[in-house]
């Protein structure tokens, strides 16, 4: 569906189901440079199985027109004015790499509408090196290489994509090449420059769930730990995995995320 | 530019791209899953794999383990998203079609095709409602011209069957985009070891994976690949792939996936409903192929050069249609193209007509005259009685063939034992036709 949020297109991805103001909602936000079809398999789940779903193109990605958002914060910002076009009150967040820390921001900022947050391959800081976010800037084709080598475990490429028939560098390289110029610098950035993650984790009131892969080259499992303890009564699920982890490891992710979001909410 | 990580090389994905070693045996070789179907852990995980909720197989017509090697393995050589494998190099053809258009739609294709697909699109599809406008394929302007409202897909060979035009991929690919359609390409006769469609703008292609990737004359099947960078719902042109769909459960393919929609409903209607799936000891066949691509590929080349080298000078010979030959009308588009070679199928017409014809493949002792090409030992044919036998004269005409017109697959012979056969086969051809 399209939603209109500052002004503005934005699409989500719904498992072709009428939004239900009954159900219980999960939000699903990719990472850079992709889009919401990253999260495939399991937003289709939770739609098919008694949950609105909104799994989100942020600006300039995926479907949604326009410039990208500069920052983390004015994500979150524009996540939970998603949720008011959508007129859902409240919803778990599922977010990955750059959409982990919109759904950590979120969940500090709005402790009533995030019930919970499930963080996939994320890390804080989140740093980006300088090669990276200079062949962005220049709209270089190595900043694609980089972005779809070091999105994925090193095994990748020699085989076995659990998506019968498909090919995963492939899908990360068409997807990035349909971005307009700038949008991978933006998003990029805006994971570099955020600056209040361990602030942002001490505020989480929600339960927070990690899904974090053995073998990601982008945010190393390690590079979490700062902020999983700083979350209050975070969990990790640890899978083999590299960065992508919902298409590297899907079914394992989808069992830590149908765990996680059918458990009831402790009363607040 | 900036220094990227690296990926792995041709010949490293050639050999391992689409497997890692089979988890439950430790298999090195990849396993040949010879079964119809998939036992499921519970009801539930069944309708999550019937609902595309969970990755994994459930019926062979749509997917297999061993399959899908193979499709992952070749999108890796191209460069694509994914692929599908199919029956035939004909059912790859008939998919792409199948999936993209609905009766009344139209194609715009090269005039220079196998004759096999001349006939689908010539004659078959139209008893379907879909229509084809016929175009020399260097010919830009009658692209251009051919185009309609209805127009929904551009489509020619890398290399033309059988006069070897090269199709101006990158030219021929902008007209399409301008028009707001894909360009289809037949990447049979290069294989992604000499020509890489997708970067030079092409949208889908298909091989006849009997020809080359298997490369041993054993074996029939097809492989259809998408680059994903067409924007189908952009166009407006393909409600087929940007509506939901009653068939397949209202769904809206584009709205699952951008990427990947042209595959999933070319797998999700296209394998289910016509069928034309490829089955798994014909995949591991073709992977046996595709895992020396990369040693067979340059030695076609360099034998078929040396026998282009002798059939230009033999005094028997009128012309050989080989781009690399500075006469050729695409030698240019060539060396800019095919830089690694222009592959090992290619023409020649001979002097004496029809008798000198006959005599020629009569007295052939190492080429076999048979309808195929892209083996690992060489071939011959005919093509006039032949692969373009219910082609007007024409039609004929226009894709470059003459009663004279001798096709030859060079193999992986000794290269002196494929020159001395020739000369012996047109020294006969001399004595009956003088």
């Amino acid at each position: 569906m399209l939603l209109e949020v500052n002004g503005a297109k934005a699409f989500a991805y719904t498992a072709a189901h009428e939004l239900d103001p009954q159900k219980p909602t999960v939000v699903f936000l990719h990472g850079a440079g992709l889009d919401h079809s990253w999260f495939g398999l399991q937003s289709r789940y939770f739609g098919y199985h008694g949950h609105n779903v909104l799994a989100l193109d942020f600006p300039g990605h995926g479907r949604s027109p326009g410039p990208p958002l500069a920052t983390v914060e004015q994500m979150a910002s524009w996540v939970l004015q998603a949720l008011d076009a959508a007129r859902i009150r409240s919803a778990s967040l599922v977010g990955h790499s750059m959409g982990s820390l919109v759904a950590l921001e979120c969940a500090a900022r709005s402790p009533q509408r995030v019930e919970r947050i499930a963080l996939l391959g994320t890390a804080y800081p989140m740093k980006v090196s300088e090669g990276f976010l200079e062949a962005a800037r220049n709209n270089d084709q190595a900043a694609y290489d980089m972005e779809t080598i070091w999105g994925h475990a090193p095994k990748v490429p020699l085989g076995g994509n659990p998506n019968p028939g498909m090919w995963m560098y492939g899908d990360s390289l068409a997807r990035l090449a349909r971005l307009a110029p700038g949008v991978l610098h933006a998003a990029l950035k805006a994971c570099n420059d955020y600056a209040s993650g361990l602030e942002s984790a001490a505020k989480v009131k929600c339960p927070a769930l990690f899904i974090l892969g053995d073998r990601d080259q982008m945010t190393p499992r390690k590079a979490a730990g700062e902020l999983v303890a700083a979350v209050p009564g975070a969990r990790t699920v640890a899978l083999p995995s590299g960065h992508s982890i919902m298409a590297e490891a899907p079914d394992a992710t989808l069992d830590a995320l149908i765990d996680f979001i059918a458990a009831p909410v402790p009363a607040k | 530019m900036a220094a990227g990580p690296k990926y792995p090389g041709f010949d490293t994905l050639a050999l391992h791209a689409g497997q890692s070693p089979d988890p439950a045996t430790g298999s090195r070789a990849v396993p040949i899953y010879q079964t119809t179907s998939y036992v499921f852990r519970d009801t539930a995980h069944a309708a999550s794999l019937f609902n595309m909720e969970r990755a994994g197989h459930v019926y062979s017509r749509i997917s297999n383990p061993t399959v899908a090697v193979l499709e992952e393995r070749i999108a890796a050589l191209e460069g694509g998203v994914g692929a599908i494998a199919t029956a035939s190099g004909q059912a790859a053809l008939h998919l792409a079609i199948a999936t993209l258009m609905d009766a009344g739609c139209h194609i715009v294709a090269s005039s220079s095709l196998y004759g096999g697909s001349h006939n689908l699109l010539g004659y078959t599809l139209k008893r379907f409602g879909l229509d084809t406008t016929f175009v020399r394929p260097g010919d830009l302007d009658a692209w251009k011209r051919s185009i309609g409202p209805s127009t929904r897909l551009l489509f020619g060979e890398t290399l033309g069957n059988p006069g070897l035009d090269v199709l101006d991929i990158p030219a021929v690919a902008a007209i399409a985009h301008d028009a707001g359609v894909p360009l289809l390409v037949d990447a049979t006769f290069t294989t992604p070891y000499l020509m890489k469609p997708f970067e030079l703008g092409a949208d889908l292609l298909y091989h006849s994976a009997t020809k080359f990737l298997g490369g041993h004359g054993t074996t029939i099947g097809g492989v259809l690949v998408d680059s994903g960078r067409f924007e189908w719902g952009k166009s407006g042109k393909f409600a087929q792939l940007s509506e939901p769909y009653a068939g397949f459960h209202g769904m809206d393919f584009e709205d699952e996936s951008g990427t990947r929609a042209f595959l999933l409903r070319a797998r999700r209607e296209g394998l289910r409903d016509f069928g034309a799936c490829m089955a798994p000891m014909t995949a591991f066949q073709i992977l046996q192929g595709v895992e020396t691509l990369h040693l067979r590929m340059p030695r076609h080349v360099e034998n078929t050069r040396k026998v282009v080298q002798f059939l230009a000078a033999h005094a028997m010979v009128e012309t050989v249609l080989y781009p690399e030959l500075p006469g050729h009308p695409d030698h240019e588009l060539c060396k800019r193209l095919l830089p690694r070679g222009a592959g090992a199928v290619f023409s020649f017409n001979l002097k004496g007509g029809r008798p000198a014809g006959r005599a020629f493949i009569e007295a052939l002792r190492v080429f076999s005259h048979l309808a195929n090409v892209g083996d690992a030992k060489s071939l011959v044919i005919h093509p006039a009685t032949t692969t373009h036998y219910r082609m007007s004269d024409e039609d004929l005409k226009k894709a470059g063939i003459t009663a004279g017109t001798v096709r030859l697959s060079i193999g992986l012979e000794d290269p002196q034992d494929l020159v001395e056969d020739l000369d012996r086969a047109l020294a006969a051809a001399r004595r009956a036709g003088a």
